[in-house]
């Protein structure tokens, strides 16, 4: 557990009397991706801004890189990367002036060209920020998150707003920041977005932390039960939920002798579990 | 310098932590780029400087008579007057607005989660200010001495006055600027917020109105600001000695001015550091 690049206990911060998170625990470890998911005022956004530093908590253990980011300083900064919700680049600075003007202020930052290759501005360098689509501001957003070569990179829905390509895109970044060994932290409501980019999840619900494991077997994802659908000779729609999928496909193919009308077998999606989770199923 | 600077700090650690830049080396970058920044808004520079010279010329051209037994007239004492409230609008009120937009827009808070040292902020904000009040001041001196006559200091003594006045009201001018930003909910507020203050300062210090026409009591509650001792010092640079006569205490208080301006240096720095936020109110 000593390779915890960041460890909460009991987290909780109220504001006046709504309990925005209340009881958060995490682990997450050196290297991987980490997404929390969960919906909109759920403690996503609180509970990263906790660990940025940026927010007070009212009770709990936080530890991230082995520091409490509540009293963290500079050296502790230039070791955490962030990638802001908003766009704040200032907008009269070309993206090489505003990305060459971030790397002096950390000890050792990566080469500048370097990372506007990485997020794919190379094209871009000269312009200024103000001129930018809403994607590449976003891209700018994320060198200036790593352009101190960060050991965590923490991102709060970074591609809300993104249209489904740049979005894709998007993701092509994180995986190759993830593969350079980068921890990455980021919260999303978007279910395809978890499923494609974290190794693990944690899923935040009212303020507590509701399932936590690998998406494809998350809150017993992987072991859930089938369920076949199928349709009776007088049409009415059919299904059974069953541990044994197979057996049933293949006694209704005896009953039917041959095809089965409108035969689907299916497991829960992650949006199922996600739902069922979050408690809104019926929604 | 800055690795001498990290030492004492104690901030050299393994080479994980390798060494910070120091603040005084950011500081100088952030005003070069600050420097940039002012400078490519072609619109704002303009009418920044533009600003306080179609005042100047306004007010001296509808009031140009001989001011009586000071050797000088209200032309002249416009420059003076004018100058002054030119370097307290390019520190004050510049910075009280430019500073809570870039709060409202999430600027400072991104500085904020990067290493860079909070001081080095604030260096970068006086860089730009003392340059933008330095090419202020010299726009409207070389207005005044050009159109009204007025007399630039002949003897080094002269410009020493307005140098130590420029640098002691433009810092004061600033922080007091710094600390207004954080007054304002919102970036879209902070103009009313912070031009109606300085306005009302300019009434009441003598900028707009002669100084011995304005009503004592307002003139008490000027006295408590340093734009008008920043009037009082530059009437005493540019006008004629007999002048003295028209100021309150019928001399240039040359003292006075500058322990005002030096208190509100002090007073302003603390006000700065006791009041300052990082992140806009309703972001909690």
């Amino acid at each position: 557990m000593t390779d915890d690049v960041v460890k909460v206990r009991g987290l909780r911060k109220r504001y006046g009397d709504v309990d925005a998170v209340n009881g958060v625990d995490l682990g997450i470890r050196r290297g991987e991706v980490f997404g929390i998911l969960g919906p909109n005022g759920a403690g996503k956004s609180t509970t990263v801004e906790i660990l940025q530093g940026h927010r007070r908590r009212d009770s709990g253990e936080v530890a991230v890189l082995g520091q409490d980011p509540g009293t963290a300083d500079r050296a502790w900064q230039a070791r955490v990367g962030i990638v802001w919700q908003d766009e704040s680049a200032a907008a009269e600075l070309t993206v090489a002036e505003t990305v060459g003007h971030f790397a002096r202020y950390y000890p050792r930052p990566r080469d500048p060209a370097e990372v506007i290759d990485l997020v794919g501005l190379t094209e871009k360098a000269g312009s200024r920020t103000k001129a930018l689509s809403g994607g590449q501001r976003r891209r700018l957003d994320v060198a200036l998150g790593v352009i101190g070569g960060p050991e965590l990179l923490l991102l709060d829905e970074p591609t809300t707003g993104f249209d489904p390509a740049a979005r894709r895109q998007f993701w092509s970044l994180i995986r190759r920041l993830a593969d350079e060994g980068t921890t990455i932290i980021l919260t999303t409501h978007y279910l395809d977005e978890a499923e494609a980019l974290a190794d693990r999840l944690a899923v935040i619900a009212a303020g507590r932390v509701v399932a936590e494991g690998e998406p494809g077997s998350l809150a017993g994802r992987a072991q859930a039960r089938a369920t076949v659908h199928w349709a009776e000779p007088d049409g009415t729609a059919r299904s059974e939920a069953t541990d044994t999928p197979t057996r049933t496909v293949a006694e209704l193919a005896r009953r039917f002798d041959g095809e089965i009308p409108e035969l689907r077998v299916t497991r829960p999606t992650l949006e199922d579990i996600y739902l069922r989770l979050i408690g809104s199923e019926d929604a | 310098m800055a690795e001498t600077a990290a030492r004492a700090l104690g901030v050299v650690g393994d080479d994980r932590t390798a060494r910070l830049p120091g603040a005084w080396r950011l500081g100088l970058l952030r005003g070069a780029m600050e420097i940039r920044m002012f400078f490519r808004l072609r619109e704002q520079v303009v009418f920044t400087f533009a600003f306080p010279i179609v005042f100047l010329f306004l007010f001296a051209s509808i009031f140009h008579d001989d001011m009586a037994d000071t050797g000088s007239t209200a032309s002249q004492y416009y420059v003076a007057s004018m100058t002054a409230a030119g370097i307290m609008s390019t520190s004050f009120q510049s910075l009280g607005i430019s500073i809570a937009i870039e709060r409202d827009d999430k600027v400072l808070r991104r500085l904020r989660g990067t290493p860079m040292p909070p001081a080095a902020y604030f260096l970068g904000k006086i860089w730009l200010v003392l340059a933008t009040g330095l090419m202020e001041t010299a726009a409207l001196l070389v207005f005044g001495a050009a159109v009204y006559d007025v007399d630039l200091p002949s003897g080094l003594g002269g410009w020493l006055t307005l140098g130590w006045i420029f640098v002691l009201g433009i810092t004061g001018c600033a922080l007091l600027g710094i600390a207004i930003s954080s007054v304002p909910k919102s970036g879209k507020s902070a103009t009313s917020v912070v031009v109606l203050p300085f306005l009302v300062l300019q009434f009441i210090s003598g900028v707009y109105i002669l100084i011995d026409t304005v009503p004592n009591w307002m003139l008490t509650v000027g006295a408590l600001f340093p734009l008008k001792w920043m009037c009082q010092g530059l009437r005493g640079v540019f006008l004629p000695d007999a002048a003295a006569a028209l100021e309150p205490a019928g001399s240039w208080e040359y003292g006075r001015i500058a322990l005002v301006l030096g208190a509100w240096c002090i007073g302003g720095l603390v006000l700065c550091l006791l009041t300052f936020r990082w992140k806009s109110r309703n972001d909690g």
